[in-house]
């Protein structure tokens, strides 16, 4: 079973994988924050290139009106905080926090998931390789063993979240984990691929039937940005 | 027999104050050993799925009731199932790890089924609150000074819900509140929910797609003020027993 290969030796494995380099954060290329003020990236693919899995309808209202309102959300949040801060009105400030949260989260997650797709003729689907590819071996037995929890964990999200493949920091191990709302994954993890599991994310397309958009989403992952993240992390 | 009364006072059981569960237990209105397997069914719409046009589609009424609720009223079947079964075998950690899933899908059960019950055809007389509603709109003038305030500020939280959800008015002793809950949390605690309107995108993504204020502002013409004079004038077990009533248990 996976989730006990999970727990034969990450100690050793992450060691191994770390091999003494201190690598910097993973960066998101294409998200840039010019002055502190964040704006929303462009996509490296057409609105129609996911199709037929994600219509070009969806791609288009997720990025130009979504991830745009995350965009100004947080801009909003920053300008607020720093309105705030110049008058030292720090309670100000902190009550903003929920809002910097949901908005800037909103805007990483985002980031990160239009990076982690790819059009299904070009670098999208197929099975991760590599390092990536062992590491997935290694910590939950087989890709598709990898692929199926990551459907049950997407499946039961209880309203608005995500879903990430991450990489442990402190065992060095892959794991899962879903995420609230626009909860950032943040700490200990680092995020190396993500599903968006918002209604707004499949419903035109899929209406209630998500285990499907779940199913098809697989066609369009990009691994190489997944295994790069993974190689960084 | 565990009925939909039961069902309220169950998920209060987890949520609720102290004081309420305290009462809850020592009053014998729920008692863990008279649980034996029952089957929710999900209840007809009052009216037609194309009625609430133009303001919420047929095609999102007859989604939204026969799959998204449906998909609740077997969630909660099949919870239900694992926790008699679990109270059977005095299984304690399998009874709490079924709670998550009991709140989802029973509160996702008794939202829906309050939601509906309180949505009515626009320009039908259960739409004019003047008219139908005397005793809840001077009750909604005296918090809010006015039914545009009061709708100005329940539309803001609406909008303001972080992920999916829900925004009530609820009548909290002799108040009025409006409360907004996350994903299917149900309002029972000693709140009398009076009307919800659901937040969650599958409620209006399909014609409104991301603006979403433009549903909130549709969503009045549709509102039954009649169900809401009921429920306000009534105490929170009316609104329960009306709803079990409705579910035809």
């Amino acid at each position: 079973m996976a989730s006990t290969l999970l727990r034969t030796s990450p100690v050793i494995r992450g060691a191994l994988r770390a091999s003494g380099a201190i690598k910097p954060a993973v960066g998101i290329a294409s998200t840039t924050f010019v002055r502190g003020k964040a704006t929303l990236p462009d996509l490296k693919y057409d609105y129609g290139a996911l199709e037929p899995h994600i219509s070009g309808k969806i791609m288009e209202l997720h990025h130009k009106k979504h991830h745009q309102t995350y965009v100004t959300g947080l801009n909003t949040a920053l300008e607020t905080i720093a309105e705030a801060e110049s008058k030292g009105d720090f309670t100000k400030a902190a009550s903003v926090a929920p809002l910097l949260n949901f908005h800037g989260g909103g805007h990483l997650n985002h980031s990160l998931f239009w990076e982690n797709l790819a059009p299904a003729s070009r670098e999208g689907g197929g099975e991760p390789s590599g390092v990536l590819k062992t590491a997935i071996n290694e910590d939950f037995g087989s890709f598709d063993t990898f692929r199926k929890q990551m459907n049950t964990a997407l499946a039961g999200i209880q309203g608005s979240g995500w879903a990430w493949l991450v990489k442990d920091k402190q065992s060095g191990t892959l794991g899962l984990v879903t995420r609230a709302n626009q909860d950032p994954v943040t700490g200990q993890y680092v995020p190396l691929l993500g599903i968006d599991a918002w209604e707004h994310a499949y419903y035109l397309q899929y209406e209630n039937r998500k285990a499907e958009y779940f199913e098809a989403i697989w066609n369009v992952i990009n691994w190489k940005t997944v295994g790069s993240r993974f190689e960084k992390a | 027999m565990v009925n939909l009364g039961t069902l309220v006072q169950y998920l209060a059981l987890q949520g609720g104050p102290q004081q309420q569960q305290q009462q809850i237990l020592s009053g014998d209105q729920f008692n863990m050993s008279l649980i034996t397997e029952t089957t929710y069914t999900l209840p007809s719409l009052p009216y037609a799925y194309d009625a609430l046009e133009p303001h919420i589609s047929s095609q999102i009424m007859t989604l939204h009731h026969d799959k998204h609720h449906q998909a609740y009223v077997d969630g909660l079947n099949a919870a239900l199932k694992g926790l008699v079964a679990a109270v059977k075998a005095n299984d304690l950690p399998a009874q709490i790890a079924l709670q998550p899933r009991i709140r989802f899908h029973g509160g996702g059960h008794i939202n829906h089924a309050l939601f509906w019950a309180n949505l009515a055809p626009a320009g039908s007389e259960e739409t004019n609150a003047d008219k139908v509603a005397g005793g809840l709109v001077s009750a909604i003038e005296g918090v809010w000074g006015s039914m545009e305030g009061f709708r100005k500020e329940f539309g803001a939280a609406l909008v303001g819900i972080q992920g999916s959800g829900w925004g009530w008015l609820v009548k909290d002793g002799q108040t009025l509140k409006i409360v907004t809950t996350k994903d299917q949390d149900p309002i029972v605690g000693g709140e009398v929910p009076i009307f919800g309107v659901d937040m969650w995108e599958h409620a209006y993504y399909l014609q409104y797609l991301n603006v979403k204020a433009k549903y909130v502002e549709n969503i009045w013409n549709v509102i039954n003020w009649k169900t809401a004079e009921e429920r306000f004038l009534g105490e929170r077990d009316d609104v329960f027993e009306a709803l079990r009533a409705a579910l035809k248990f």
